[in-house]
Order: C-alpha cells, then structure tokens, then sequence
C-alpha cells in the first residue's frame, strides 16, 4: 500500500467522521466524533512532515478544547429527548446552500492551480520543531507576545462570565 | 526524523484542495441545520480546522515555514474563542434553561 492510497483513506475517514458530527443527534456523540476528526486531520499533518503541528494539533484541539465541550456539556445537561431540531424544509434549504457554496469554492480554487504547479519548491523539514521555533521567536515574536494578551482577556471574560451572579429575579 | 512528504511522492495539491474545501462546507451546513448551540461552536471548530488543514498543505507544497506558524496563531484564537463562547453559554443555559438558538432569538432589547 503506497502513500497517495493511506492518504486517500485518511481523507474518507476525516469526512466520514465530520459528517457523523452533524448527523448524530447525542451531543456527546458529536463531541466524540469531532475528537475523532481532530485524530485524522493529525494524521493528515503527519503525512504532510508537519510534525509539530500534528502533536499541537492532539494536544490542544483533541486534549483541551473538546475536553472542555464534553465538561460543558455534561454540565449542562442535554438529552437526545430535547434535543432542538430545525423543520425539514431548512435543512433541505441548508444542503442546498452548503452544495452551492462547494460548488463556488471548487470552481473558484479550480484555476489558480495551474500557476501554482509551475512554481513548486519541496522542502521536507520546514513543518519540524527546530525551523517553526527559529521563526516563531523571530520574525512572528510580536504576535506571539500579543496573543498572550489576548489569552489573559479570555481568560479574565471566562471568569468573569462563569461567576454566578446575585438573582435578581425569582 | 525526517520523512518524505506526501507531495514528493507525487502527490497533486488538488487532494488536499477538496479535502479541506469539504470540511469547510460541512461545518457550514452543521452551523445551518442544528440548533443546539453547543454543536454550532463545534462546527466552527470544524471549519477553522478545515482552514488549517489547507494552510498546512500549502505551506509544505510551496516549502515556507509561515504558514504553519500560521496555523499555530489560528490555534491561539481557537482556544481562545472556545473558552468565551463556552461561558457564555452556560451564563445563558443558566438563565433561560436551554442551549436553543432559536430561544436565544427572544434576548433582543
């Protein structure tokens, strides 16, 4: 079995998986397939070389923030039995939109690929840890030191919005 | 260790292209058919994923590390957006005993 067949599958695994996320009507089956599709995306890193973003991919994708869905979630309570569910006629009005929209984006993405044919430069070590950390706390150090602000806003706003307030209204 | 990568084994950029352009549409067409909210931040998820999926593809194709670093920003705001629009969630859960967008529609002043 050659590489382009495990990719191929790895591919039809990744959709399958997506869709199950839409279909299921268990929130946590949801979650759990979505765990599953973050797994395969890795596995399409892997076959890419990009290996630091395969493990930072599981660890904080499939290890922290599914973890937190799956806490809220069983936090809040939520049943197959009410589960909210949309008429039919949206969701046929929303397969519709979503099957232009793959239309628009394939016909539109279907021509600049000729240009980028010609210029291909392969490289096989960039997606290692070495290259990405020379870059990152190089020339990328002002986002880098920026997104830790944004990181303490998020989490002062987690805080501050999961305080239990005074009830005012019985 | 480095390995080869897929594209030196002859593999055309159009995979990944499809890939990532179905992942999209299917968070899309999550986002429009459910209603619990909780799975409409999953979709997000889903389609920032399908995002990242195409970055990292080009960024191996063409050979230049800036995409990747990139993807790593967008995992940044991912965890961040997650983590806020989370807790929203449960003050709203608390308040109005359901995670229904449609029910959401009445919070209007």
């Amino acid at each position: 079995m050659n590489l382009e067949t495990f990719a191929i599958i790895m591919g039809g695994l990744t959709i399958g998986s997506a869709l199950m996320v839409i279909i299921s009507k268990n929130p946590v089956k949801s979650v759990l397939f979505l765990v599953l599709t973050f797994f395969f995306i890795s596995g399409n890193y892997i076959l890419m070389n990009a290996q630091f973003i395969a493990a930072v991919n599981i660890i904080v994708y499939a290890g922290a923030i599914m973890v937190l869905f799956l806490f809220v979630l069983m936090l809040l309570n939520l049943s197959k039995e009410n589960e909210p569910k949309n008429s039919v006629f949206v969701k046929f009005a929303a397969l519709v939109a979503g099957g232009i929209l793959f239309t628009v984006l394939i016909a539109a993405l279907k021509d600049g690929l000729v240009i980028a044919a010609a210029t291909v430069d392969q490289s096989d070590t960039i997606g290692l840890v070495e290259n990405l950390g020379q870059l990152l706390f190089t020339k990328y150090v002002l986002p880098f030191e920026i997104s830790s602000v944004l990181f303490i806003a998020a989490m002062v706003g987690a805080v501050l919005l999961g305080k239990r307030e005074k009830q005012l209204i019985d | 260790m480095v390995l080869a990568t897929i594209f030196q084994n002859g593999m055309s950029i159009d995979f990944y292209i499809v890939l990532s352009t179905i992942l999209f549409v299917i968070g899309v067409v999550g986002v429009l058919i459910r209603r619990n909210a909780i799975i409409l931040l999953m979709c997000i998820e889903l389609m920032l994923n399908a995002v990242n999926l195409l970055m990292v593809a080009f960024s191996t194709y063409f050979g230049k590390s800036d995409g990747q670093i990139f993807v790593f920003f967008i995992m940044v705001v991912a965890a961040a957006e997650a983590t806020v629009g989370l807790s929203i969630l449960v003050m709203a859960y608390r308040n109005i005993r359901t995670t229904d967008v449609g029910i959401f529609n009445n919070l209007k002043g």
